[in-house]
């Protein structure tokens, strides 16, 4: 029995090597980690996870054990009267441990499902093939549209409403709490309450056709004063631009067709099919959180949209002359 | 023995003894000459028409190995791409067909089919008969599932194949994928599920009906019953998917709009219908697998296995239990609380018995002694890789955390955890343990032994980093993700591990195929194991089992003395073929009381082109030929009817099968092995067209008017003529069942005449309903839904009336009596199942809308 014997132990180990190497590498922070959360939900399920896992480590490491012990000595050899054992270790404990389990689960929910208070803060957020159309409500009733960035007030609760407007979408920010689909013809929501500042990144989840990994976005939390004045910053119609190159920019934005499929807030350009670009050059990314967002991002996307993003939309301007493509990527990147 | 294994009383009063004496060896050597005739596999390029189950059980398995290959390879590349962040290894759309091919291969193609594949091989082995009760339906299946496929795999190879994700939700499979990809999918994976059925079927009724005289239903190895239990789960299964890939394909053809919301269609509802299959389905491959452990360790533990009622009764509970959890598959659906609460509740159930089965386990190990070997290093790497992923299943069975890890790596674990522990460890156990039975050679220890350190090392370092990576936030199904996530390193270590699982696997591959012409056979009985496969020769001989053996124990070859030396010697059941006619032995459900001597059908080609001629069907459906499709279908009517009415009439009714015992060769009613292929197929079909009614009554929780309001719906004057015209045409052909059965021609060619004529009339007037009031079915879900059901009753009924003309033909041509009478009576039990759904199709589409 030498054999199992080895075979136990050295597994045994390459396992617990494993697993601790795995959860070392965990310990560095992700900005889009359901481990480090910034949020109240996100927060209960990395406690939940991390008491599951132990349990898990535990259970496991007996029951392996135990038959690795049994394979080598047969402890009850002939003795044929294990209906105890059975029932304990296949029924007994397990029906224990998963109820007591299910209890605990089960009453992290509520929290998690509740709507936010009468009076909290509205965003509705669309998915579309691939990125998201974001409206906060504002005082005087008429809703702010923005796109692919979400800023929000810590220590508050928020009221998401999901719609999609083609495909089944996934919202998800993990470091703030669980995801909830999109659904054509249907509407879902979502309450998430940031507790502590800082940048992070959610995705699409569910999986949305050929750009699926790449519709992503930025949320910023930040204080409520922060927070306001923001809000606010993105109310305001665009500023014209001052210098030269922006201002032909503008020219060729509004002449190019643009306009057609996007909205700059203060322009004629009122397309509704494309992301609103009133304040793009302020957003942290481009593309729905896939680049950066400096003009030489601007002048490559502008280029060459359908290889950065496959499928995507809207088609590359790539025959604009090169200068054009540089007045035009200055325009957007100065719309802050 | 002891209490556990001991038998019951009654059963050893009619305790059937072998011959006391050999057959003389003259004749004993007669006896196989006409076995060896009548089994002969024949040779060439026939080879390919034998429908004996060695054989097919050996294509099938084969080719479900080669697809596994396939889809390990999509795997590989999956993984170099991932390898690195921002990778441009693969494109985007090229990585979206890769790991939708990779799910719906490793799930359609190989991990059901070779479930399928192992019991053809083994099932009748393990049960002392001499094949399936249907070997050219089992071939059948093969050649279906060889032509979808290679069907399927090969639209990859010119960049058409499905990129929808194994679980292809609408709308993005509706609208938004206008390629053929789709419709492969759909249609090919519809054919192949058909193809899962038709063997479903014969498990059932391979299991339930072909066991050897004595081996009561209790006494029936571990592995049968797991079968058993994976059949059944197949018929109540795979329909609810069959009614989706219909829907959806209707919807992308013609425009019903099942799942568009802008027509009042829902896609949530393809994702109940999806996970009322997919998730019993975990459980379908899973089963089987665990079954081959339970043969496994009560060999290496010499000890009858501990606890087999337990493990029967866990068996059943947990395909019970699997059919109520599909809703965690849609956790972040938005779902009420209550719901979420409920199949959170009902997804941690399913641990227990899991759990009773891993612990019956356990104490047979505890109970015996435990020897080395490749199998048993296989099966225990399978507890502990899939003890693993079951406690990861409880996690994620968690509504709360699966908020979080639902679509994430997190579940990508999980589920390889479960399915690899759960299905691949025990299924390359099974190979090294069975091989010896295959073609008398056995792999080598040393090459296992070393694919198993490789593969177990190189399975954790794939997967055991995807949990974290899931959680840091890495979605499932991206083909890149950005740099500094912090998930770029345990992306590295995973597309290492793949290589090292990868090689792992071609180890066992290389041991599979290396040649052994130079190895001496096996010695017979390898393991020293307890199970009738045990008593094959090495090599094996095409006739299965010398003769055919009275059983009193679960595990013979341990209990029963002078066991292979009587079974060998043909002083057991049929030893002979004096007909030349392939035979095998027929008993009771619960007892095994020999009922009949089955005639079983040879070698023919018209499997294949059976196989070949449906699929045509499916094949040229999908590049929206309608009309190939239809003729397609058409020969392939053809070719079925043609297979039935040439299928074996015996020619004599009584068979001396030995020992004094004097069977029937023709039986009918519910002791025919046909008769149960019937009810079992139509139970799949009617849960299919529950499924329709589902997706009636699902719109209408959906809609606040439903039908809506100023719909005519299909009134209620033709919809009661037809339900009239129909128990009519079923009275009569219950009638006409009475007149053949007391030999009243007249009256029985009437009856069915007339049955036919009804049944025309009736189809019709469902037909008029909805026509007359003009339901278009594009316009919004409800007409769509009322036609459905209509032309779902109106093919039954057109099916009907073809088996009726068919049983005036039988009875015409001398080839049905009121003896041999299976025909109406298989008829007539169709036509209660028709006329089932035309009661409930009426019920529902005239009067609901009354109620409503």
């Amino acid at each position: 029995m030498r054999f199992l014997n080895a075979a136990s132990r050295s597994s045994v180990y390459s396992y617990a090597s494993l697993v601790a190497g795995v959860l070392l590498m965990a310990g560095c922070n992700g900005i889009q980690s359901a481990l480090d959360p910034l949020g109240r939900s996100a927060e209960k399920v990395a406690g939940l996870f991390w008491g599951m896992t132990l349990g898990t480590a535990i259970i496991w490491s007996v029951v392996v054990g135990m038959t690795l012990y049994f394979a080598r000595v047969a402890p009850l050899q002939g003795n044929r009267r294990t209906s105890a054992m059975i029932i304990v270790g296949g029924a007994v404990v397990p029906t224990i441990v998963l109820s007591l389990l299910l209890v605990y689960g089960l009453s992290l929910m509520p929290d998690m499902l509740d709507p936010a208070p009468e009076g909290s803060l509205k965003i509705a957020v669309t998915g579309e093939q691939w990125w998201w159309r974001v409206s906060y409500d504002s005082a005087d009733g008429e809703p702010i549209i923005l796109a692919n960035e979400i800023h929000l007030p810590v220590n508050e609760p928020v009221e998401f409403q999901l719609e999609s407007a083609d495909v089944i979408h996934s919202f998800w920010v993990p470091s703030l709490g669980g995801k909830v689909d999109m659904i054509p013809g249907r509407q879902t929501r979502l309450k998430l309450e940031p507790n502590r500042t800082g940048v992070i990144r959610g995705a699409c989840a569910e999986y949305c056709g050929t750009s699926h990994a790449l519709m992503a976005f930025y949320v910023v939390i930040t204080s409520k004063k922060d927070f306001d004045e923001w809000l606010e910053q993105q109310r305001a119609p665009a500023k014209s631009p001052v210098e030269p190159l922006a201002l032909s920019g503008e020219k060729i934005f509004l002449s190019s067709g643009c306009g057609a499929c996007h909205t700059v807030r203060g322009t004629q350009a009122m397309g509704a099919v494309g992301p609103d670009l009133t304040h793009v050059g302020g957003r942290m990314s481009l593309g729905a959180g896939i680049q950066a967002n400096d003009v030489e991002d601007f002048l490559e996307w502008l280029k060459r949209t359908n290889s950065i993003k496959p499928d995507v939309h809207m088609p590359s301007f790539h025959m604009l002359p090169q200068d054009d493509l540089l007045a035009l990527a200055t325009y957007l990147d100065g719309l802050q | 023995m002891n209490s556990d294994n001991s038998l019951p009383q009654d059963a050893i009063a009619t305790d059937v003894e072998p011959l006391d004496q050999a057959p003389s060896v003259e004749l004993r050597r007669a006896q196989e000459e006409r076995l060896m005739q009548t089994w002969e596999t024949p040779s060439g390029w026939r080879y390919w028409s034998s429908v004996n189950n060695s054989d097919v059980g050996l294509w099938y398995t084969a080719m479900a190995f080669v697809f596994f290959l396939f889809a390990g390879v999509l795997a590989l590349l999956m993984r170099i791409q991932l390898a690195v962040p921002d990778n441009h290894f693969l494109s985007a759309d090229f990585y979206n067909q890769a790991f939708t091919v990779h799910g719906s291969v490793m799930m359609f193609l190989f991990a059901l089919p070779i479930f399928e594949a192992i019991a053809i091989l083994l099932l009748p082995q393990m049960l002392g008969a001499r094949d399936l009760p249907f070997p050219r339906l089992s071939a059948f299946g093969f050649w279906c599932f060889l032509l979808g496929g290679v069907f399927l795999c090969g639209s990859i190879f010119f960049n058409a194949a499905p990129s929808g994700g194994w679980f292809m939700y609408p709308p993005l499979t509706s609208k938004y994928q206008t390629g053929i990809g789709a419709d492969i999918w759909l249609l090919g994976f519809s054919f192949i599920e058909v193809a899962a059925i038709a063997a479903a079927v014969e498990m059932i009724v391979g299991t339930l009906k072909c066991r050897p005289p004595g081996m009561r239903i209790n006494l029936m190895p571990l592995y049968a019953w797991y079968v058993l239990v994976a059949a059944a789960m197949i018929l109540f299964a795979f329909p609810p998917l069959i009614t989706g890939s219909m829907l959806l394909e209707i919807e992308r053809a013609f425009g019903w709009p099942f799942f568009n919301p802008a027509g009042g269609g829902d896609p949530l509802l393809w994702q109940h219908l999806f996970w009322l299959f997919g998730h019993p389905e975990v459980y379908i491959v899973f089963l089987p697998s665990v079954a081959l452990i339970a043969m496994i360790v009560p060999t290496f533990a010499r000890t009858p296995i501990v606890g087999y009622g337990w493990v029967v009764l866990a068996a059943i509970g947990t395909g019970f239990l699997s059919f109520g959890l599909w809703v965690h598959h849609m956790f972040t659906t938005g779902l009420p609380g209550i719901s979420l609460g409920f199949f959170s509740a009902a997804s941690e159930a399913v641990a227990i018995p899991t759990g009773i089965q891993v612990f019956c386990f356990i104490a047979t190990v505890a109970v015996g002694r435990v020897t080395r070997s490749v199998p048993m290093l296989f099966s225990l790497g399978s507890l502990m890789i899939f003890v693993f992923g079951g406690l990861t299943g409880v996690m994620v069975a968690l509504a709360s955390f699966d908020f979080q890890a639902h679509d994430t790596y997190f579940v990508v674990a999980h589920l390889h955890y479960v399915m690899i522990g759960g299905v691949i460890f025990p299924m390359i156990a099974g190979i090294y343990y069975f091989f010896p039975l295959v073609n008398g050679k056995r792999l080598s220890d040393k090459l296992g032994t070393i694919a198993f350190w490789i593969t177990f090392i190189g399975f954790n370092f794939t997967f055991m980093p995807m949990h974290i990576s899931g959680l840091l936030g890495m979605p499932r199904r991206v083909f890149t993700y950005p740099a500094n996530m912090g998930f770029d390193t345990l992306n590295f270590v995973s597309t290492i591990g793949s290589f090292i699982l990868a090689s792992g696997i071609a180890v066992v591959f290389w041991d599979l195929v290396r040649p052994k012409g130079n190895e001496p056979y096996s010695e017979r009985n390898p393991w020293n194991a307890g199970t009738l496969e045990w008593l094959q020769e090495m090599p094996g001989k095409p006739w299965g089992i010398r003769s055919i053996p009275e059983i009193d124990s679960r595990y013979p070859l341990w209990d029963q003395p002078n066991f292979q030396r009587d079974v060998d010697e043909g002083r057991f059941y049929l030893p002979d073929a004096e007909e030349n006619m392939r035979e095998t032995i027929v008993t009771s459900i619960i007892d095994a009381k020999p009922q009949q001597c089955l005639r079983l059908p040879g070698s023919s080609f018209i499997t294949l082109y059976g196989a070949f001629s449906l699929g045509g069907f499916f094949i040229f459906g999908t590049y929206h030929w309608w009309w190939a499709a239809m003729a397609s279908l058409t020969v392939a009517v053809g070719v079925f009817s043609y297979w039935l009415w040439t299928g074996p009439i015996p020619d004599k009714l009584e068979k001396d099968v030995g020992l004094g015992l004097e069977l029937p060769t023709y039986v009918s009613g519910t002791a025919s092995i046909t008769w149960w292929a019937m009810c079992i197929t139509m139970l799949a079909d009617l849960t299919a067209f529950i499924s329709i009614v589902f997706g009636y009554f699902f719109y209408w929780t959906i809609h606040d008017d439903f039908p809506p309001k100023p719909s005519p719906g299909p009134g209620v004057f033709w919809p009661l003529t037809s339900v009239v015209l129909l128990l009519g045409a079923w009275g009569l052909t219950l009638l006409a069942r009475r007149w053949n059965d007391r030999d009243q021609s007249g009256a029985y060619y009437v009856g069915l005449v007339s049955a036919v004529l009804l049944g025309l009339a009736g189809a019709a007037a469902l037909i008029a309903g909805p026509w007359f009031t003009g339901l278009d079915p594009q316009e919004h879900v409800y007409p769509a839904t009322v036609w459905l059901l209509v032309l779902w009753t109106v093919i039954h009924v057109a099916i009907g009336m073809y088996m009726q003309l068919y049983c005036i033909a039988r009875r015409l041509a001398g080839r049905m009596s009121a003896r041999i009478n299976g025909d109406i009576t298989n008829v007539a039990l169709y036509w209660h199942f028709t006329a089932l759904t035309s009661v409930v199709t009426v019920a529902v589409i005239a009067g609901f809308p009354l109620v409503a």
